[in-house]
Parts: structure tokens; C-alpha cells; sequence
């Protein structure tokens, strides 16, 4: 009975009904993501801050939502669902949670929906915060990364328990009650885990107790696309804000890096080097790979890589903005690539790539991590006039004004650290990560290829410019000559004003030791038998001194 | 040993007498008694003759809440800030700006992630480095007067919430408390690297069950002070935070020593305002 609640309070109760159930998703999928977070008290209200919690936007998760509520609110029968679950590097997905938001009948006539209710929910969020730290996908979730990733689904409807399997338990976080119904929040969460958490997610064929098949038919009534949780931080000098991230489509299909901030978060495997990485998401198509293509000395060379960044926190206003992607490097001339850039959804909007120009006949870098750290990153070199092109997502709704190109933009992945430290000194007025390299907004416009498709390849991107940074010069003389790409190995943090041997050279120089002498046949047969002859002299001097080993392993317990 | 304290039938149980005492006016001295209701689940309500007892009664109406957790010595200082940050969490607010006409705005409280050293569990709490501190101190004492105790390693750690009452001259300000919440402590030894292995999971899921109890609590919206106006808020908040606003509060505890029966209380109080009794 909609008697007793006057008009703007029922406005205000739908309204703190849907940031609330916008807010709960939030909150559940930044705690999948894999890392920590860290959001700041502010002593002074700001209008933005609902339910007086500091959580992050992301804006691709707030966009999810949206999409599954379709402008309904939960009520009875109709409950909005955060499904959690996992999926290894081999394809097996399994479920590890639902989180459901319901509403029942049970209304609470008495209570001040401005004042209490709002309490209330607030006091919820915190449960919510508190609770999502404590089920078992959260220890799952911190270690995601090279063996399997942590992805969620919205759904509105009725609550699908049935991929949890058997045994699995439920925790109550909370309800608030309301003049229009009782609003609960709670979790069923898989147990079956619970010993798993403990252990390294082994990439062997099934393990007693993991279900690992799980190619189950999901009778979902609305089959959203499954995401992947991951992100990744921008530099943590400040440590509080999370500029997060999220770009479930470009991104990095298969794995997500769980190192600190610095490193990127793409990682690709040596095997899956010339082939599109296994994909995650059923709307990713992402080649990216492909386009790693031999490059030439002095050209070429190629990369892409999608920021993982959104540059949430940068305050657009629109949660529809475009993500940022990726880079192009340039190429010979004549040799546009296409990049295929996965778009929302399933498009995949190719991408041409700025054909090179004559005068960068140089070293295009391209930097990129070993595939086990992880990341394509570009850089470029500092005298060569490449055509490096941040080549913007366009997503549905995204406006192509500067400044939200300008926040499309990365530039550089991680190994921007390398050589800038003011990399991360973000422009004080868009506080953008890496903002320094972000061009003059119009140029951006001009160079990028969405907006303006490429012709000739004679405007140098000032990114380029600043890409280059003065540090790459000393380490040009690193292309290797693999099949893919890497140009040029540039580590995070390292320096390479100091000394010619920064550690990429001396990683790439000690990666294949020579063989132990010892393991040598000819000299290792000898020695052997060396060796089986002092065996028993050994023995005794051993035995001499047995005392002090007994003594020493009692030390140790 | 007398078990004394404000009871609103729900927490408070006497094992003794077999009913709820109720008492009203006692102050906080008397609440020094020693749980022995040490199941890890919350006391549940003491029935229908408590609750009748209450109607009956007039002002009090402090909940009490006990938790129990063992662990190993090293774990102490992790698991306790881990309950007691998580409790705070919920009973903080946002820096009270009061304006014209009785209206005010509430700040923001953003929340950190901490993972545990020795414990495989992470929490979140608020992002108040001064808050931190005050209850990082407050362990710390605990932690060393349970170790230098010399005892089995029992103790418990009392977090109250109270609200204060001015009282005229000459009487001093009275705290009355409405919420209290106890953690039983009990010390373990472990003899070697395996045992501590397990210990370190075990404890985490036993704090994974604490927290779940905690929340399950907190979503009773049950009483709590009302919201002040502008000349009564230091009487129900503390203010003297510069970021957050948690609810008045006071951390302190007592040890156990071997003997069990007769309960040396070493009792220490850590007053987060100046209080005086």
C-alpha cells in the first residue's frame, strides 16, 4: 500500500534502492578482482559519495549493472544476482558464488525512509565490504592470474543456485527493511573450495574434490556475458584512490597480473604467442596476438596493448565512456595492420593502423615483458618518429570530445616506470596515470584513427615524441630477433642511464646458462665414478659428526 | 565468581543463577566479570522470562556480544585488530558538518583491505590511520600483558560503546554504555612449522565465522543512540578524529592468570576521551 509513503519519499526509496543495488555489485566485484583496496575517509561531504561509503565506480561493472536491471528495481521474484566464478587457463569454469539482492513482502510502514532506511543501507555496504572479504572466492580471487582468472555475470530474474553444486552454504549479510518491502542481501557460496584455497590451483587433470568439468548448459534466462574481474592500479603514490580500471572486453584475455601495480597485467604465454590467446569472455574475439607480426631492424614492430586502465576515478561523467586501448605501432610503410580491437559486446571494430612513415625507418620498440611477467607494452624509441597511435575503443555513447579521448589514452604500460618516473605524476587537472604523455587534445583528436581514419602518416603523434623516452636510446641495440616481437625487453623499474647491462640485458643474457659442466658426459662419466669412490670416505666423515647435524635439526623444530 | 552486568536478556546470562540479571544503573566497573559462556556463537536470547524482565526495566539497554577465538601467540595482535577493526567499521560514520537548522551532512568513510601476516585472512577497515593507531596501542597492551602474564594465556579484550551523560555538579559525567562487545582470548602453543601451518588456516576460517557472527549482529538494528544535535554529538560520538566519527567508545581487558577460579584483574583502561569516574 503505497498510501502511506508520500511521493518523494517513494522517489527517494526507488532511488536509494538502485544506487544501493548499484553499489553491492560494485563493492562484490572490485573484492574479485585480485588485489587490495584502498579508498580514502573524507572528512568534508562530497555529492557523490553514496551511503557515505567511499567505493569506486567502475564504470564498465556500473554499466553491467544497468544493463541487467534494465530499469527495474529487485522486488519480489525478481532478484538481482552477482554470479562469481572461475575459469582456468584450460577453459573449465566452474561457479563459486551468487550474491543475490532480493526483496520481499515483508514491508515496515514505521520507518523514516530518508533517514533510517538510508542508515541502514549504509550499515549494509559496510557488512557487504566486510563479508566479501571472507568467503572462500575471495582467497581464490587474490591469487588469480597465470593458472585462472575470476570472472562475474550480472543477472536479473530468479536466483539460479543450482551451479554451486552440492552442499553449498549461504551466508546472510544483512537486511533493511522497508515501507515497501524487506530488502536482504546474502551469499551462497560453493564449499567445496574451501579446502582449495589453501592450495595452488594445480594445472593437472581433475583433482579429487574439484569439479573441474563444468561445461554445463546454463539455463540462464538472461545470459549475460561472463567478465573477468581485473584491473589494475595506477601508481600508488598516493595509495588511496583506485582509479580502476576495468576494460573486460579489450582486455588481457587471459590472465590478470596479481603483481604489484607496476607490472602489466597482460600476460601471454610463449605458446600462445601466435595465436589468439585463449579467450575468456564468450564476446571477446581478440587476436591481439596476431597482430605481433616480424618486424625489421629499425622498423616495424608492433604492439598493442590495451590499458586495462579506465580512468574511472577521472571523474567522466558518462559510465559509458569508451575504454582506452591500445596502441599501434606503426609499420613499414605500405603495411597498415588491422588491429582488431575487441569492441563491447562482440563487435570487433578493426582498426587500422597507421601505416609508418618513411622516416621511422628506425626502431620502433616495442616493449614487452616475458610472457610470464606478462605485458605488451609499447615504447617507443626516442629518435625515430613512429607512428604509435592510441587508438580509442569507440563504445556506444562515447563522445569523441577531447577530453574523454584524452582519458582514453594510455600510453604506457608498465615499464613506464622505466624510465620516467614522473610517469606518474598525473596532470593536476584530469589526473590521468601517465597524463604527462597524453598530447594536446586536439592533436589527439587528430591522430586518432576513429576519428579521423589515417591517411598519410605525416603528423608525427606527439606521444611518440614522448614515448621515446631518453632512456630507451641506451637499450636500442636490444631487438632480438624472436618470432614475435620483442623488441626490446624493458623491466619495470630498471634504469638504463647507469649502466650499459640494465637487468632486461642481463636477464636476456642469463636466461640460457651454459650446461653444468658436471652434467657434460665425458667429463661428467668420470667424475662419477669419482665420486662413487669417495662415497664411503664421505660416509664416514658424515658419520663422525652426527652429532652436531642432530643438534642442528633440533634447532629447527 | 558474581557475573554482574547490564543485560537486555538477550546477552546477558548468568551460569550460575540460571537467569538473567538485570541491574540497572551499575556502572562499568562491574562489568569486569569473566564470561564462562565461552561458545564461539552468540548468546542467543535468554528467553521469554529475560524478555520480561526487561519490560520491566527502565533505562539500560546494553547489548553484549562474546566471541571466542584461540590462537597462537604471534596471531594475537592480527586477530584482535581484525575483530575490533571490523566492529568499528560498522559503528563509524563520516565527520558530522552540522548547519542552520539542526541539519547536517556526514563525510565520507572510505575502507582499506590489510592482509594478516600470520594469519591466512584479510579485512577491511576504515581508512583512519589515526583510528588505527588508537586500537593498534590497545592490542599492543593486550598482547604484552598476555604474554608477560605468565599464565596459560587467557584473557579477553572488552570493546564498549557508550554514550556519555552530563550530570550537574559535582557529579561527574556518567558513561553509560550500550553496547559491549567481548573477545576471549586463549593463547596456544604449538611445537613446530606444520602445527603453525594449520594453525594459520584454521584461525583464519575461525575469524571468517567471527566476522560472519559480528555482521549477523550488526544487521539486527538493534538500538542505537540517536543522532545528536549539534551541542549533544560529543556525547555519542568521538570527534576528535579528523577523518571518521566512530560511535564513543573504550577498549580494555583483563588476563586470566593459571588459577582460573579467582580472576587477578589486571585491568587497564585504555580511554579513548578523558573520562572521569
Amino acid at each position: 500500500m503505497d498510501t502511506d509513503l508520500s511521493s518523494q519519499d517513494r522517489k527517494d526509496l526507488d532511488k536509494f534502492i538502485k544506487f544501493f543495488a548499484l553499489k553491492t555489485v560494485q563493492v562484490i566485484v572490485q573484492a574479485r578482482l585480485g588485489e587490495k583496496i584502498c579508498t580514502r575517509s573524507s572528512s568534508s561531504p562530497t555529492g557523490s559519495d553514496w551511503f557515505n561509503l567511499a567505493i569506486k565506480d567502475i564504470p564498465e561493472v556500473t554499466h553491467e549493472a544497468k544493463k541487467a536491471l534494465s530499469g527495474q528495481l529487485p522486488a519480489v521474484g525478481r532478484s538481482m544476482c552477482v554470479e562469481i566464478s572461475l575459469k582456468t587457463s584450460e577453459g573449465d569454469s566452474m561457479e563459486l558464488e551468487i550474491w543475490c539482492l532480493e526483496m520481499n513482502e515483508k514491508c515496515d510502514k514505521e520507518i523514516k525512509v530518508s533517514y533510517t532506511v538510508y542508515n541502514r543501507l549504509s550499515l549494509l555496504l559496510k557488512s557487504l565490504l566486510a563479508i566479501t572479504r571472507v568467503t572462500p572466492a575471495y582467497r581464490l580471487s587474490r591469487k588469480q592470474g597465470h593458472e585462472y582468472v575470476i570472472l562475474y555475470r550480472i543477472y536479473f530474474g530468479e536466483v539460479q543456485l543450482s551451479g554451486l553444486g552440492e552442499g553449498f552454504q549461504t551466508v546472510r549479510v544483512g537486511t533493511v527493511g522497508t515501507p515497501l518491502g524487506t530488502i536482504t542481501l546474502s551469499c551462497a557460496y560453493r564449499i567445496n573450495l574451501a579446502f582449495m584455497s589453501t592450495r595452488q590451483f594445480e594445472r593437472t587433470p581433475p583433482i579429487m574434490g574439484i569439479i573441474i568439468d563444468h561445461f554445463v548448459d546454463r539455463p540462464y534466462p538472461s545470459s549475460s556475458p561472463m567478465h573477468p574481474c581485473n584491473y589494475r592500479t595506477t601508481g600508488e603514490d598516493n595509495g588511496a584512490t583506485y582509479p580502476s580500471v576495468e576494460d573486460s572486453q579489450e582486455v588481457c584475455t587471459t590472465s590478470f597480473s596479481t603483481s604489484p601495480p607496476s607490472q602489466c597485467v597482460f600476460t601471454v604465454t610463449k605458446a600462445h604467442f601466435q595465436t589468439p590467446p585463449p579467450v575468456v569472455m564468450d564476446t571477446l574475439k581478440v587476436p591481439m596476438m596476431g597482430l605481433a607480426f616480424s618486424h625489421q631492424v629499425g622498423c616495424s614492430s608492433f604492439l598493442l596493448l590495451h590499458p586495462l586502465f579506465a580512468p574511472a576515478a577521472l571523474g567522466v561523467g558518462s559510465a559509458d565512456m569508451g575504454y582506452p586501448v591500445i596502441f599501434a605501432g606503426g609499420l613499414n610503410a605500405a603495411h597498415p595492420h588491422q588491429l582488431i580491437v575487441p569492441g563491447k559486446e562482440g563487435g570487433v571494430p578493426p582498426v587500422p593502423s597507421q601505416p609508418a612513415h618513411g622516416t621511422q625507418a628506425d626502431h620502433e620498440r616495442m616493449v614487452m615483458c616475458t610472457p610470464l611477467d606478462g605485458a605488451l607494452y609499447s615504447a617507443a624509441t626516442p629518435s625515430s618518429s613512429e607512428d604509435t597511435e592510441t587508438v580509442s575503443n569507440s563504445s556506444e555513447g562515447k563522445s569523441a570530445s577531447p577530453h574523454d579521448l584524452l582519458e582514453t589514452i594510455f600510453v604506457r604500460k608498465v615499464g613506464a616506470f622505466v624510465n620516467k618516473p614522473i610517469n606518474q605524476v598525473t596532470m593536476a587537472s584530469l589526473d590521468i596515470p601517465f597524463a604527462m604523455f597524453a598530447p594536446k587534445n586536439v592533436e589527439l583528436e587528430d591522430n586518432d584513427p576513429m576519428v579521423n581514419p589515417p591517411d598519410s602518416p605525416d603528423a608525427e603523434s606527439p606521444l611518440q615524441g614522448s614515448l621515446h623516452s631518453e632512456g630507451s636510446s641506451g637499450s636500442s641495440a636490444g631487438n632480438t630477433h624472436d618470432d614475435f616481437v620483442m623488441v626490446d625487453f624493458k623491466p619495470a623499474f630498471s634504469k638504463d642511464d647507469i649502466l650499459p647491462m640494465d637487468l632486461g640485458t642481463f636477464y636476456r643474457e642469463f636466461q640460457n646458462p651454459p650446461q653444468l659442466s658436471s652434467l657434460s658426459i665425458d667429463i661428467g662419466a668420470q667424475s662419477m665414478a669419482e665420486d662413487l669412490d669417495s662415497l664411503p670416505e664421505k660416509l664416514a666423515v658424515h658419520e663422525k659428526n652426527v652429532k652436531e647435524f642432530d643438534a642442528f635439526v633440533e634447532t629447527l623444530q | 565468581m558474581g557475573m554482574r552486568c547490564l543485560a537486555e536478556g538477550r546477552g546477558a546470562y548468568c551460569q550460575e543463577a540460571q537467569r538473567p540479571i538485570i541491574e540497572p544503573g551499575l556502572s562499568r566497573a562491574f562489568r569486569s566479570a569473566v564470561w564462562r559462556r565461552g561458545s564461539s556463537a552468540l548468546p542467543s536470547p535468554a528467553g521469554k522470562a529475560g524478555r520480561a524482565c526487561l519490560q520491566a526495566q527502565a533505562a539500560m539497554n546494553c547489548r553484549s556480544e562474546v566471541l571466542e577465538v584461540s590462537v597462537e601467540g604471534r596471531q594475537i595482535e592480527e586477530a584482535m585488530l581484525a575483530v575490533l577493526h571490523t566492529i568499528l567499521l560498522h559503528r563509524s560514520t563520516g565527520k558530522f558538518h552540522y548547519k542552520k537548522e539542526g541539519t547536517y551532512s556526514i563525510g565520507t568513510v572510505g575502507t582499506q583491505d590489510v592482509d594478516c601476516d600470520f594469519i591466512d585472512f584479510t579485512y577491511a577497515r576504515v581508512s583512519s590511520e589515526e583510528l588505527d593507531r588508537a586500537l593498534r596501542k590497545a592490542v599492543g597492551e593486550f598482547k604484552d600483558a598476555l604474554r608477560n602474564s605468565g599464565s596459560e594465556g587467557v584473557g579477553q579484550i572488552c570493546l564498549e560503546f557508550y554514550q556519555k551523560k552530563k550530570s550537574r555538579w559535582p557529579f561527574s559525567d556518567e558513561c553509560i554504555p550500550w553496547e559491549v562487545w567481548t573477545i576471549k582470548v586463549n593463547v596456544v602453543n604449538l611445537a613446530n612449522e606444520q602445527e603453525r601451518q594449520i594453525c594459520r588456516e584454521k584461525v583464519g576460517e575461525k575469524l571468517c565465522e567471527k566476522l560472519i557472527n559480528i555482521v549477523e549482529v550488526m544487521n539486527r538494528h538493534e538500538y542505537l543512540p540517536k543522532m545528536p544535535t549539534q551541542s549533544e554529538v560529543d556525547n555519542v560520538f568521538d570527534t576528535g578524529l579528523k577523518d571518521v566519527q566512530p560511535y564513543l567508545y573504550k577498549v580494555s581487558y583483563q588476563i586470566t592468570d593459571s588459577l582460573g577460579s579467582s580472576v587477578t584483574t589486571t585491568m587497564r583502561r585504555l580511554i579513548k576521551d578523558t573520562l572521569a569516574l
